[in-house]
């Protein structure tokens, strides 16, 4: 140690994740992210239309393994992830404290997200008796209606909460067997980018969760569009901005789930029925002998 | 023993003076052509031009007639959808299924080439090659693919993989030759470009990379270096030889990549199904998907184009 002088610190690159892989965006555009004061905090990724295509096509393939995979390892895997949350709070607590949230705020946050993580974790082999049914037939058949994932769902996370909002709308879905492609918050997007390092870190699959950063405005007719795509979730209330996803969405008959005044935060936005959105109701017919 | 003999007037080449491959200088050059920015007009002729060079295969241990009539409804009908879609080139089975896919084409102006020589290793007795090109070609064959020799090829046993490739050649008749070179076990490139001049001196109507079979099968660098044989066998004796890469090939985008790779090197001359195809099973969907986004602006799901 000379000490010449003061270290120059490593400043972290913020990435998008794709496939299990922290590539740059294709496009190479970046837009810089200011506080309060406007200074530049990072530059972030403006994930492109091909950075999308590529993300639906890697939550294409990750399907069938996901879905697949029994609820149990499923609920393993999402208690994981708190665990790897909990690990690195000092580290998130920081991002919310840069992006403008008091201390005491940023931390209630990140606990709240870790909460959330470990309430669908608990959900993953419930909320299918919950849901699932023997329905009454007159005929000799066993008739029972049971829930399947419907597909890769592409999130459009709230806009105006940057982690504990993104682990709200991906939780309910992946634990449910859905894959996703999730456009993080325009605003706040830091801590989405160091979520994606933890989702890394937590054996959850490649593919299973692919998360962009860029302009919303940019994105979104895509994510509706995509025939790809079996389900839009939308956060951020904007009617106009529902319709037009609801218009896309008709060609191949997405599912759009337009979510409205969510107070992220408040007890009763975690809730079984927020699986049950992104799931199909599957009805067999099975005869029995006379 | 004798009735077997070679007969082609084709004369053996000398392979000591077959020109080196630079292989920097080949992987550099290959790399540049996935560099080509192609507008959204050429992107579209580019991909039905791909599309009528396909030869839709199946080589498969699990084929089935049942199987291989559905592939050729695959090459009928690609997408109807899309009206005014050419047509796939050829289809592309085992011996045993000429006769399958011949019935199920009818009148349609799509080839059935076979694959013959005891595909894919090529481990067979001259006699039962030639005894299986023959019976695929009776059967119905329009084309044949055949494998060289790699083992006889490796030992430096050239003189034996030239006569193997002319007397294939006079067993086909009328049918067409490619001959497959395998080059996922030929090693180097300088091997490649010697084995290309090898099969063109002995008659092949075409040239083709791989069997499928073996990784790597068709890559840029390769498929430049036979271009490149096929493009100086031209200049010196005046004969055209078709080029087919295999194998590997299942995004649009590459195709396109290996399309301005044939252009740049061959010119127009090369750019029709009768002097280049491409051999695969699951390009031809990525294909009809990347013409279907053309047309609405919305990227596709496989969920709407039938599997083949």
């Amino acid at each position: 140690m000379s000490g010449s002088g003061k270290r120059v610190p490593v400043a972290k690159t913020y990435k998008i994740y794709i496939d299990g892989k922290f590539p740059r965006t294709e496009s190479g555009r970046y837009f810089p992210l200011e506080d309060a004061d406007g200074a530049v905090i990072a530059n972030i990724c403006r994930g492109s239309r091909k950075d999308f295509r590529n993300s639906v096509v890697a939550a294409r393939k990750a399907l069938d393994g996901w879905s697949a995979a029994s609820a149990y390892l499923r609920g393993q895997i999402l208690y994981r992830v708190a665990e790897m949350l909990e690990g690195r709070s000092e580290q998130f607590v920081a991002e919310l404290c840069l992006q403008g949230l008091s201390r005491r705020k940023a931390r209630n946050e990140v606990e709240a997200s870790i909460d959330r993580l470990i309430y669908y974790a608990g959900w993953s082999d419930k909320y299918q008796q919950i849901f699932s049914a023997v329905n009454p037939v007159s005929s000799s058949h066993f008739n029972f209606s049971v829930l399947e994932p419907t597909g890769v769902v592409a999130v459009l996370a709230p806009n105006d909460s940057s982690l504990l909002g993104l682990i709200s709308n991906i939780a309910p879905v992946i634990v449910g067997g859905n894959t996703a492609v999730v456009l993080a918050s325009e605003k706040l997007p830091l801590c989405a980018v160091s979520f994606a390092e933890v989702l890394h870190a937590s054996d959850v699959p490649a593919g299973v969760v692919n998360l962009l950063t860029g302009f919303r405005e940019e994105l979104c007719g895509q994510f509706a569009s995509h025939m790809d795509v079996n389900a839009v979730i939308y956060c951020d209330g904007d009617v106009e901005v529902a319709r037009s996803i609801q218009e896309k969405a008709a060609d191949n008959i997405k599912r759009v789930i337009a979510r409205v005044d969510n107070d992220w935060s408040d007890e009763t936005s975690q809730n079984p029925y927020l699986i049950k959105e992104t799931q199909e109701t599957k009805t067999t017919w099975h005869p029995i002998g006379s | 023993m004798t009735s077997e003999a070679v007969t082609s007037a084709n004369r053996m080449p000398d392979l000591g003076r077959v020109t080196l491959v630079d292989e920097v200088g080949v992987r550099e050059r290959a790399a540049r052509f996935q560099a080509r920015s192609i507008k959204n007009e050429s992107k579209t002729e580019a991909l039905r031009l791909v599309l009528s060079m396909i030869d839709l295969t199946t080589l498969e241990g699990q084929d089935t007639p049942g199987k291989v009539a559905q592939l050729c409804q695959k090459a009928i009908h690609l997408h109807d959808a899309l009206p005014g879609l050419p047509h796939v080139a050829a289809v592309c089975v085992y011996p045993t299924m000429v006769g399958v896919a011949k019935r199920a084409l009818g009148n349609h102006d799509i080839n059935v080439a076979s694959v013959a020589t005891a595909f894919p290793s090529g481990m067979a007795l001259r006699q039962i090659k030639l005894e299986e090109t023959r019976m695929a070609v009776a059967e119905g064959a329009d084309e044949i693919d055949m494998v060289i020799s790699r083992g006889a090829f490796l030992q430096g046993e050239y003189g034996f993989v030239f006569d193997e490739i002319a007397a294939i050649k006079e067993a086909c008749g009328d049918a067409h030759l490619k001959v497959i070179l395998e080059t996922g076990e030929l090693g180097t490139l300088d091997r490649v470009r010697r084995a290309s001049v090898l099969a063109m001196h002995a008659g092949a109507d075409f040239i083709k990379t791989s069997t499928g079979k073996i990784q790597p099968a068709a890559t840029l660098p390769v498929t430049l270096v036979m271009l490149q044989a096929i493009r100086d066998f031209y200049f010196e004796t005046g004969r055209m030889v078709g080029m087919k890469p295999a194998g590997g090939i299942s995004n649009a985008k590459l195709a396109v990549h290996y399309l301005v790779m044939l252009r740049e090197t061959l010119g127009n001359a090369w750019m029709t199904p009768k002097w280049y195809r491409f051999g695969a099973s699951s390009l031809a969907n990525d294909v009809l998907m990347q013409l279907r986004k053309q047309v609405t602006g919305n990227y596709q799901s496989a969920d709407y184009f039938s599997k083949d």
